[in-house]
């Protein structure tokens, strides 16, 4: 493989935009701020229409931000950013069909100025990331719907960013294939270190490939809640979605994107407790300690609960919390 | 459906069978005495007169400069059309700054030119380039234009988020991108600048077919004319059928060409 490339932090703060054209203004997300650290996988899910897409828009510096800026590894985003790759719901569309699937994947390495050689062993070490080794020579409509999002995935690993956004890129394939993506996914975040921003509209998909989940609200988007997802470093389709923390979390998810379509703008209005604290009230050591370390780390969390006190008295607040 | 496995009869076939049937109205119609012979003669005699030409170097040279002027003047609309739509196309304001005059310019008859020429340049080859020129890099530029803005905004923003210089992107993006409607312009204008070299040369006299034309006008040729009437038109022909090959060499890719395709 490519060597590990390391990942960059991305910072969100106070980002706003507003689309102003014809006819009304129209206020897509309120205010969103949030952090990415290096390396890690975060997952975005919100409703349809919570503008998820924009705000990957702005991160990839495609789209301008009305106010609030963007970080990526310390530098301001104020253009598509070097070391930055995406990948896109559309892969067909994305995907040049007048180049071969190694042009296709070269021709960005050969634009950062790469040397013949390397990028000859990037294209094909991608493909055989993707296990695509032999596509290289087709076209790129001559290949399935998964596979040509492979050479999307691919011309992104190729790339070798420090940071990879992701727009639903499974959205147009069917269920099987999707499964696999996902997993391929998990595998190149980890063998690569990358920072991996997750847009998707599937809340099963989110809670199985994040390291963390942030819900969004409806339109103006504001940021509900950050889900942090403590199912472990390996992930299996089967043994990780019955396991009952995954079905806890992605019916808490679940719950709260219901809500947000309805317009709840915070866990309290969704009538929901956050979902580091468990619902019956009981927790076990490993929560008590996440419970800690989310408390200190993570003051995102719209405290339905106060979250100084959190750790200390979990079943006045989840009763509170309920109130 | 039985009638779907029935044996088809192939598109080249038809196409022919309706030449064969067009050439014979031609010979049926003066023969039967429906027009006057002296004016539409039969078929057979048009070819009669062709072939007593076709053994004297006159024609082929007349030939030889009624295709010399039209590729040149073909070349130049293709090229300053494509150059001038992409800058059009690409430099922000260019396009609404540009657009009534190109829609001014634009209908205007090459016909309407030619006193001009004549007096800038008389019956020579140049009078009859510009006509060309005029009247077909219309039919490139606008196509270059619509191929330019029909660029798909998720293979532009896949380019902009890896970063591709502004060279790097009309070469690998907007330019494949537009071809199935430069390659339509390329098309339309073939057939316009071979309609406007033949106008040169029959109304300025500028040397090829046109003029031969006038040739056997003067001298009453009447099967003559027709007979070079018919190369005018198999020249068409032949320009379609060739740009059609290109086509379908350059857009391999295209939908429109690929056909069904595991998608």
């Amino acid at each position: 493989m490519a060597g590990k490339t390391h990942g960059a932090d991305l910072s969100v703060r106070n980002v706003r935009k507003v689309y102003t054209g014809r006819g009304a203004a129209v206020e897509a997300i309120q205010d969103l701020s949030f952090d990415v650290k290096a390396g890690e996988l975060v997952c975005v899910v919100g409703p349809s229409g919570a503008g998820k897409t924009t705000l990957l828009r702005i991160l990839a510096g495609l789209l301008g931000s009305t106010s609030g800026e963007v970080a990526l590894g310390g530098d301001l985003v104020k253009g598509p950013p070097p070391g930055m790759a995406v990948v896109l719901q559309e892969y067909g569309r994305s995907l040049f069909p007048w180049m071969t699937v190694a042009k296709n994947i070269e021709l960005p390495l050969k634009e950062k100025g790469v040397p013949k050689a390397e990028r000859k062993r990037l294209v094909q070490e991608a493909l055989d990331a993707v296990s695509l080794a032999d596509a290289g020579r087709s076209y790129p409509w001559q290949l399935s719907g998964g596979m040509q999002q492979r050479v999307a995935i691919a011309r992104a690993v190729a790339y070798e960013p420090q940071v990879l956004l992701m727009d639903e890129p499974f959205a147009a394939v069917d269920a099987q294939t999707r499964l696999e993506l996902e997993d391929l996914v998990r595998a190149l975040w980890q063998r690569l270190g990358v920072t991996v921003v997750f847009v998707t509209h599937d809340i099963d998909e989110a809670v199985y490939l994040g390291e963390h989940v942030f819900v969004l609200s409806n339109r103006p988007t504001i940021l509900l809640e950050k889900v942090t997802i403590d199912l472990g470093a390996n992930r299996d389709q089967v043994a990780t979605r019955t396991h009952p923390e995954f079905g806890r979390l992605r019916n808490h998810v679940y719950e709260l994107v219901q809500h947000a379509k309805k317009g709840a703008r915070s866990l309290d209005e969704a009538g929901l407790a956050p979902a580091w604290l468990p619902a019956n009230g009981e927790t076990t050591v490993r929560q008590r300690e996440l419970i800690t370390a989310q408390a200190l780390a993570a003051p995102v969390v719209d405290a339905t609960a106060d979250v100084d006190d959190a750790p200390v008295d979990d079943a006045e607040q989840a009763g509170s919390a309920e109130a | 459906m039985t009638t779907r496995t029935t044996f088809r009869v192939p598109g080249w076939a038809l196409g022919l069978a309706g030449v064969a049937v067009l050439l014979l109205v031609l010979q049926v119609l003066p023969v039967a005495g429906v027009v006057d012979r002296r004016f539409l003669p039969p078929a057979t005699e048009m070819f009669q007169a062709l072939s007593s030409w076709f053994v004297s170097p006159q024609f082929w040279t007349a030939l030889g400069q009624t295709l010399t002027t039209w590729i040149t003047g073909l070349a130049i609309a293709f090229v300053a059309g494509t150059v001038l739509g992409i800058l059009i196309g690409e430099i922000p304001g260019l396009r609404a700054l540009t657009a009534s005059t190109i829609e001014f310019l634009r209908p205007v008859p090459s016909v309407a030119l030619v006193p001009l020429v004549v007096i800038l340049y008389g019956p020579t080859m140049q009078s009859t380039l510009i006509l060309v020129v005029y009247a077909s890099i219309w039919q490139v530029l606008l196509q270059v234009l619509a191929g330019v803005g029909s660029v798909d905004p998720v293979a532009d923003d896949t380019a902009r988020s890896y970063r591709f210089g502004l060279l790097t992107r009309i070469r690998t993006v907007t330019l494949p991108s537009s071809l199935p409607y430069v390659i339509t312009g390329l098309r339309l204008a073939a057939t316009v600048a071979l309609i406007l070299t033949l106008t040169g040369e029959l109304l300025i006299g500028t040397p090829g077919l046109g003029s031969l034309l006038l040739i056997a006008r003067a001298s009453g040729q009447y099967a003559l004319i027709y007979g070079l009437v018919l190369v005018a038109g198999a020249l068409g022909l032949a320009v379609n059928l060739v740009f059609r090959q290109i086509e379908r060499w350059t857009l391999f890719w295209h939908p429109s060409i690929r056909g069904e395709v595991a998608a």
